[in-house]
């Protein structure tokens, strides 16, 4: 069976994902945030150059200074990468990086 | 919201506040590590602001105070904490924002239609200043005059006096910025990269009175982390705006928020521990100094309190946080040199003007974002 995810890109994190601020992901049972930011990437990125701008140097975790919530709470409480998915979770990806 | 019921049934185990012990976890602490939920969050954000005020005397009570004001983030939540915290603790504070607008098309002019929004959310007196008024020049006329590179140094020099000049406008003499930790921590990193003592000295004071302006500039969010900031924005559906100054990916200030941004992520209390490191560190005054200044003393030409009253009624507070009270020669600014260092680089740039005005006929709005549509193409 596979689940239906809501990603945001907010923060100006959108501008990388062809202005999109929202997106539905369909993922297989079992997939975890870790999955999740490889299909985004493959599903979303407009230009493969800006994937330092969303992930890490090992293209795996998720870019320092980039705050992540799953359904509205912080990733940290929820295991990070490890997170395993659930049908209509709604995962929010916030860039941090820019002026204030 | 339907998410809140799915995480409690989730799992079957639903964690709960460390505080309140009765609401569902939404965040973790970055300073402290505690997990706790939305309202908490709330209340500690706001108490903590409060407290970092109240215990740096930051305000007295009928003060006039401009919160500098980006459309950004952390000016907005300042704009709407401030104005809570005022309402909620009677500081009795007038409080205006105050933009700057540096002509940068495809980025202020947007930021700023965000500020026009705060004005009317927040029911707050907006006054907007801008560096084409002010000093002929846009940004977008600079850097394609002086070049990408140097943008931030112009930029961050004209933005200060900028400020200064909209306050003594408004006549206020108390200017806030949304400064927060990781930016203080940034600051302390990127003056140790590069050596800079004079800087780094003062670079966390909460409140600060330069050498080149009369205007007391204090940072209330000193303290905060700017993950709570974002997340206390987008938990209260603050409306701010979120796109990266087209000039700044080549500032020096960017390797230095990666460099904390890394080390944030390894160990999250790290932010304060460098403001704390920051503070701790003091220079020895130099000998020579120390002479002169006695012998200043000896002469008995203490003049502490000197007051002098300018055109336009405002009042210089005095001699004592100036090297020498100079003024600039040709704008009238307050300066430690003979010239100020914002006439200057205007000085410097005028010279290539003519050149660049035949080079391009003139065409300079958007040259950022011309240059990088020109770098995304691809054949």
């Amino acid at each position: 069976m596979s689940l239906s995810v809501s990603a945001e890109f907010l923060g100006g994190l959108d501008q990388i994902f062809g202005k999109v601020r929202q997106s539905t992901l369909t993922v297989p049972e079992g997939s975890t945030i870790k999955d999740l930011l490889q299909l985004i990437v493959q599903q979303h990125l407009e230009n493969p150059k800006d994937i330092c701008m969303f992930l890490d140097d090992d293209n795996e975790g998720i870019r320092a200074g980039i705050l992540v919530l799953i359904n509205d709470v912080d990733w940290e409480l929820e295991g990070e990468l490890e997170y395993e998915l659930e049908h209509k979770d709604v995962v929010t990806f916030t860039s941090t990086l820019h002026g204030g | 919201m339907t998410n809140d019921e799915k995480t409690k049934t989730k799992k079957g185990n639903l964690k709960l506040c460390e505080l309140c012990k009765s609401r569902k976890q939404a965040i973790k602490r970055p300073k402290n590590l505690q997990k706790i939920c939305k309202e908490c969050f709330y209340h500690v954000f706001e108490t903590e602001i409060h407290q970092t005020i109240v215990s740096n005397n930051l305000f007295f009570p009928g003060e006039k105070v401009a919160i500098g004001a980006s459309g950004g983030k952390d000016s907005t939540v300042l704009a709407y904490v401030l104005k809570l915290l005022n309402e909620r603790y009677n500081y009795g504070l007038e409080l205006v924002l105050l933009s700057i607008d540096e002509g940068i098309v495809g980025y202020r002019d947007d930021s700023l239609a965000t500020v026009q929004r705060n004005k009317i959310q927040y029911n707050l007196p907006l006054e907007i200043v801008s560096y084409r008024d002010l000093y002929n020049w846009t940004m977008d006329e600079i850097v394609s005059c002086a070049g990408i590179r140097n943008s931030c140094t112009y930029c961050g020099v004209l933005r200060r006096q900028a400020l200064d000049r909209g306050a003594a406008k408004l006549g206020i003499n108390h200017v806030v910025t949304g400064h927060n930790a990781d930016d203080m921590a940034e600051t302390v990193l990127m003056n140790i990269l590069r050596g800079d003592l004079a800087r780094l000295e003062n670079s966390t004071t909460i409140c600060t009175k330069s050498s080149g302006s009369p205007i007391k500039r204090s940072k209330p969010f000193k303290y905060i982390y700017q993950k709570e900031i974002v997340l206390y924005a987008h938990y209260k559906k603050l409306d701010y705006f979120s796109t990266e100054c087209t000039y700044a990916p080549e500032a020096f200030r960017g390797t230095a928020r990666v460099l904390m941004k890394n080390l944030e992520k390894i160990r999250s209390s790290c932010i304060t521990d460098i403001i704390y490191s920051g503070e701790n560190l003091v220079l020895k005054e130099k000998k020579k100094r120390q002479q002169f200044k006695k012998k200043q003393n000896a002469n008995g030409s203490k003049e502490p309190t000197e007051v002098e009253i300018r055109n336009d009624g405002s009042i210089s507070l005095g001699k004592h946080g100036f090297k020498d009270g100079n003024r600039c020669t040709r704008c009238g600014y307050l300066s430690s040199n003979t010239i100020c260092k914002a006439c200057m680089l205007l000085e410097g740039l005028e010279k290539s003007k003519a050149k660049i005005m035949l080079e391009n006929d003139g065409v300079t709005d958007g040259a950022a974002k011309l240059t990088r549509t020109l770098e995304s193409l691809t054949f």
